[in-house]
Formats: structure tokens, C-alpha cells, sequence
């Protein structure tokens, strides 16, 4: 059921949606029934993308709006409430490449979309993906790069996955302004994205199946 | 190959304006942004090339000469800053020997080099404000600029000389210091830059671009605001983001006429980032980015001069929009657009460049480049106003893959 939050969240209207947290929180409501109302904001706004309705400043919007909200809703959260996710995704730029936009959009969908995300930041080799994916028994890898030089840094982490035994268990995404069918062919990835979108619908399915 | 430079340079020009004023050329013209591909190709690291002219020099050059494109692009001004940004303490940029691995090419550091609150200091007086707040985030050398007192206050005997008391520091004589060491730096990178169009000129191949701007939003969100910065300023202060745009505009234009009057070629290089389909909405690209760059355009073709912008992305929904501009007075570079569907909205208005996708150049077979080539040579080259070209620099390609776009010019593109 939308509510007034839910519409004001999904339609961008920052001081209303703030005002609206504040009186339900004021009212005494449970903090988890406003986060669930984000969350079916966010999925509105996540379709408006898909359907080219909203854009990127939109999503980025979104979820600056969210942020704020969840840093007002937060402490009144429990420990177990505030751990409630749908998986876990290791995610970071790879080396030889430092552009982090397009990662960090993902790497904030994926988290307000109710993911674990262990993002690595930039220029991260592969034994540093491989080491945090055992840490913390992602099921989700998520590779960006802006430049066509990653193509091998990408082939490379996947390779080190291999290597290191959890290729069956770890499915792997690769997003980037060069990024193709082909370049997803010549890496080895799962599949290959072309917004924040795309990766957080990949996620959603993947967190159904392979995930831990 | 018994044409003399001066007879291959009128050709080529000749070639590449036929294109852009929607003539029908000889031959398909072929033209690339070359980006480090030349270090890679004769053997030198990216990290050299920033850094030694005689190295840069003899790469590119000996690249020019193998592969003949119909125009080059001249590399010295915007790779061989190592040394330049060194002394300067550049903090927008990584680059390979400072940062990065030497066969990497230079990357932006992107940040919110100025504050979302920082609009009215922009807008009061934008030199005064880069002076002394966004200078010393950019550059590391300049910290200490911070310190001085406002420059509009240095007016006469009694108002301000005093002020420049504040400047009896160390640190602004380290600044000083570093400021006039990157002007010797500069004109050591301005003079290889002039050895390097002479070179070009025996080989007789013309300057693709004698100038260069930018869209005044993305001026505005690539070195100010930050993408994200700029973006939620759409939202939250609208206003302040279209005057700070307004600022920049005219210093847009004039930058670019100035460098076409200072080099002679009238082809005017803007790239343009954040403009796509995926970067903002139509309304968006309305509002904030399509009027300052048309109005731009405008300029330059008033004063003569062929703007050259260099659609990054994706902009197939907004082909309508950018159609309207005069007729056979600019090239439009594409990267991803649907460049077919570019030709149907464009064919009668504007030249058309790209796009051979990268990845194919860097993963695929000469094969497979030469059917892509001619398959673009086929439809978007008919009738004349195309110019061949990868979809962005070529960087990473490899050298049979460009070769294979040349020789498909010449085995699909002859027009005559």
C-alpha cells in the first residue's frame, strides 16, 4: 500500500518527505514500517528509470533524499532490525582504473535497494576482490571500469576467482562506459549492465539463486 | 605516393571540409582521437611520453606516418604535463608515474573542488573566487593563495596597497615560486606542441582542431561541482547552477576563438560528458545543458569557426533537439549513439562522425572491423557528410584493427 511518504519519496519532494518521517516518528511508528515505505519509493523510482521517466540526477536525488532519511530513522532502529538484507555484494573499480561515478551510483542503489554492498573503491587488484569475497561469503561480484584497459583487469579478477576455487559460488557483473556483450564474453562474466538499474535487477535475481 | 606534403595537405582539407559542409568528398575521410595509442604502438611507456618531448615526439610522429590519417590531433598540450603537473602539485588528475601504473593513461580525480554553498562567491567574482578557494584545492603549489587578500580590493594608493602586507609570507613565495617555474614548464610544452604541427604539416596531414571549449555545464560539473555535486544542484538550486552556466559562457566562447585566431584552424574541439541520454532528462537537457552549448556553437559559427562537439554517450533520444543548428557548419562526433538512426535525423543538417565501437578494436578481428566499416561506409557514408572514426580514442586498440578502418576507406569509401 503506497502512502504519502512512499508518493513523496517516489516523486522527489525532499522537505515533504523529511516532514513526513519526522511526524511518524513523532507519532510513535514502527521506524521499520517507514524504511519498508522507502523501499517501495525506491522500487517506483527504480521503474521510472527503466522506463526512462527518471534518469540518473533522478536516482542520485533519490537516494541523497533516502540517506537522509535513514540517518533520522536509524537510531531508532534495533540491532537486528538494522541488519535485515537481501545479500551481500563485493564491488569495486578495477585495477589500473580510478573513475568511480558509475561505481558509486551502483554501489548506493545497491545499498538503499536493501543490499550489503563491501565496496572496495578503486584500483583494486584481484587478490583484494578475492580475499573480501571470502570474508564475507558474497555471492555477488561486481566489477566497474571506465577505460578499455580494464578489459584485462576485469578477465584477470575473474580469473583470480577461478584460481581461488569460488568461481561456482560467486556470480560476477561488469559495468562501465566501453562494457558490451563482447567485452562481457572475453572476461567471463555473468553478465554485463549498463546502469545502476541493470545491476540492482541483476542482483535481485542472483540473491534468489547462487547467493549465500 | 608521389604527392608532395603541400598537395596531400589541400587534399585531405579539402576531404574533411567536404564532409562537414555536406559535400560529397573523393574518398571517405578517416580521423581518430589517438589518445596514448602511439606510446603503446612504437614502444614507449604512457609515463615517457608525459614526460619526455624527444620520446613523444619520435612516437608520434612515427604513428602518423604509418597509419596516414586524413588529420591529426596535436597530443603535446594535453600529455606532456607530467612535469608541469608536478610542479603544480595537481590534485585533479592521476597520472602514470604519479599515482598510476607508467602504461596507464591519465585519469580525473572527480571531487566537489567547489561547495554546494560556494555559488555566491562564484558568482560575485568567478577569478577572485578561483584565485583563492578552488586553485588551492586544485593545485597543491598554490595552497597558500588562500591567504591573499581579495584581488578586487587592490584598487588605488589608499585602497588596498597595504592589503598586499599578507603576501610577505614564505609560503606565498613558494607559490610565486612554483607559479613562475610551471610558466617555463608551460612554453617547453607550447614549443614541442608548435615542432609538433611543423612535423605534421611535411607529412602533409591538417590539424583536426586549432581550439577547444567545453559545454559551460560541463565546465561546471567536471571541474567545479562534481557530477553528483552539479546533479543534486538541478534539484536543490536550480537558479545558481543556470547563472553559474551563464558565467562560464561567454568565457567559453572567447577561449576558443582566441586559440583558432592564435593556431589558424577553425575546427573547434568540444567534448562534452554529461549531457546523454542516461546523464539527464530531455527537460534537463533543455534547461541546463542544450541552451549553453547551442549558444556556443552559435558563436563560434558567427565568427566563422566549425564546432566540433564529441557526443559522449548516448544521445539517440535527443537527436531532434541537436539538429538544430545551421546547415553544414559543425561535425558532430558520436560515441554510442545509434548512429543510423543519426543519418536519418541529421543527414540534411550536419556531418556525422564515429563510430566503430572500441571493444571491437580492442577485441576483435580486422575482419570483423572491416564489416563494421563498411557497413557505416554503406549507409551513414552515403551521399557524402561522414567522417570515419572509432567510437572514442583509441588508446587500447589494436594496431591491425586500426589499420583495417584505414584500408576500409579506401576499398568502400571512394566516392568518386
Amino acid at each position: 500500500m503506497p502512502t504519502g511518504l512512499t508518493d513523496a519519496l517516489a516523486d522527489l519532494k525532499e522537505q515533504e518527505a523529511l516532514a513526513l518521517v519526522q511526524e511518524r516518528l513523532t507519532r510513535g511508528e514502527d521506524p521499520l514500517q517507514i524504511l519498508r515505505d522507502c523501499r517501495l519509493a525506491l522500487e517506483i523510482v527504480g521503474r521510472r528509470f527503466e522506463n526512462r521517466e527518471y534518469f540518473i540526477p533522478d536516482l542520485i536525488y533519490s537516494g541523497e533524499i533516502l540517506k537522509e532519511i535513514v540517518s533520522v530513522v536509524r537510531p531508532n532502529l534495533t540491532q537486528e532490525q538494522k541488519a535485515e538484507r537481501l545479500g551481500k555484494v563485493v564491488l569495486g573499480t578495477v585495477q589500473g582504473d580510478i573513475h568511480d561515478i558509475g561505481k558509486n551510483i551502483v554501489s548506493f542503489m545497491l545499498d538503499v535497494n536493501g543490499f550489503e554492498v563491501h565496496d572496495l573503491g578503486v584500483d583494486v587488484p584481484p587478490r583484494i576482490f578475492v580475499e573480501k569475497l571470502e570474508a564475507t561469503g558474497a555471492g555477488i561480484l561486481a566489477l566497474s571500469g571506465f577505460l578499455t584497459q580494464v578489459f584485462d583487469a576485469m578477465r584477470e579478477t575473474v580469473e583470480a576467482i577461478r584460481a581461488a576455487g569460488l568461481r561456482d559460488k560467486v556470480q560476477v557483473m561488469i559495468g562501465g562506459a566501453q562494457i558490451d556483450e563482447r567485452v562481457r564474453a572475453y572476461t567471463g562474466a555473468d553478465a554485463q549492465g549498463a546502469d545502476a538499474m541493470a545491476a540492482v535487477a541483476l542482483a535481485r535475481t542472483w540473491a534468489g539463486g547462487k547467493g549465500r | 605516393m608521389n604527392q608532395g606534403p603541400e598537395q596531400l595537405l589541400e587534399e585531405r582539407e579539402r576531404r574533411i571540409r567536404d564532409a562537414i559542409e555536406l559535400r560529397v568528398p573523393d574518398r571517405m575521410p578517416f580521423v581518430a582521437l589517438f589518445g596514448f595509442f602511439p606510446a603503446r604502438y612504437a614502444g614507449i611507456t604512457c609515463e615517457e611520453a608525459m614526460y619526455d618531448p624527444e620520446k613523444m615526439m619520435q612516437a608520434w610522429v612515427r604513428t602518423m606516418r604509418d597509419f596516414q590519417p586524413d588529420a591529426y590531433e596535436n597530443p603535446f598540450t594535453i600529455r606532456l604535463l607530467g612535469p608541469l603537473l608536478e610542479i603544480l602539485d595537481f590534485r585533479q588528475l592521476k597520472w602514470p608515474g604519479h599515482g598510476l601504473h607508467p602504461m596507464s593513461s591519465y585519469q580525473f580525480v572527480e571531487a566537489e573542488y567547489m561547495k554546494a554553498d560556494e555559488y555566491d562567491a562564484f558568482l560575485f567574482d568567478l577569478s577572485d573566487y578561483m584565485v583563492r578557494t578552488y586553485w588551492p584545492r586544485v593545485f597543491g603549489a598554490f595552497g597558500s593563495f588562500q591567504k591573499l587578500p581579495p584581488l578586487h580590493d587592490l584598487i588605488s594608493y589608499y585602497m588596498g596597497l597595504t592589503h598586499l602586507a599578507a603576501l610577505d609570507t614564505p609560503e606565498i613565495a613558494d607559490s610565486l615560486k612554483a607559479l613562475l617555474d610551471a610558466a617555463r614548464e608551460a612554453k617547453r610544452v607550447v614549443r614541442a606542441a608548435r615542432a609538433y604541427a611543423e612535423a605534421m604539416q611535411s607529412l602533409g596531414i591538417p590539424a583536426q582542431f586549432g581550439a577547444f571549449s567545453q559545454a559551460p555545464l560541463d565546465t561546471i560539473s567536471d571541474f567545479f561541482r562534481g557530477t553528483r555535486g552539479a546533479m543534486l544542484d538541478m534539484y536543490r538550486q536550480p537558479e545558481k547552477l543556470l547563472a553559474a552556466t551563464e558565467k562560464f559562457l561567454p568565457i567559453m566562447i572567447e577561449m576558443a576563438v582566441r586559440a583558432a585566431r592564435r593556431t589558424g584552424v577553425s575546427r573547434v574541439f568540444i567534448p562534452l560528458h554529461k549531457g546523454d541520454d542516461a546523464m539527464m532528462s530531455i527537460q534537463q537537457f533543455r534547461t541546463f545543458f542544450w541552451p549553453g552549448l547551442r549558444t556556443l556553437m552559435l558563436a563560434l559559427i558567427q565568427e566563422g569557426l566549425t564546432p566540433c562537439p564529441f557526443f559522449e554517450g548516448d544521445y539517440t533520444s535527443r537527436l531532434e533537439i541537436i539538429a538544430d543548428i545551421p546547415r553544414g557548419k559543425a561535425c558532430y562526433a558520436f560515441e554510442r549513439t545509434d548512429i543510423f538512426r543519426a543519418k536519418e535525423v541529421l543527414r540534411d543538417q550536419v556531418c556525422i562522425r564515429g563510430n566503430v565501437p572500441l571493444s571491437l578494436l580492442s577485441t576483435g578481428s580486422p575482419e570483423e572491423v572491416k564489416a563494421c566499416c563498411r557497413r557505416l561506409i554503406d549507409t551513414v557514408g552515403k551521399g557524402g557528410g561522414f567522417i570515419l572514426d572509432a567510437s572514442t580514442g583509441l588508446d587500447d586498440a589494436k594496431p591491425e584493427n586500426v589499420r583495417a578502418m584505414i584500408d576500409a576507406t579506401r576499398e568502400y569509401g571512394v566516392y568518386a
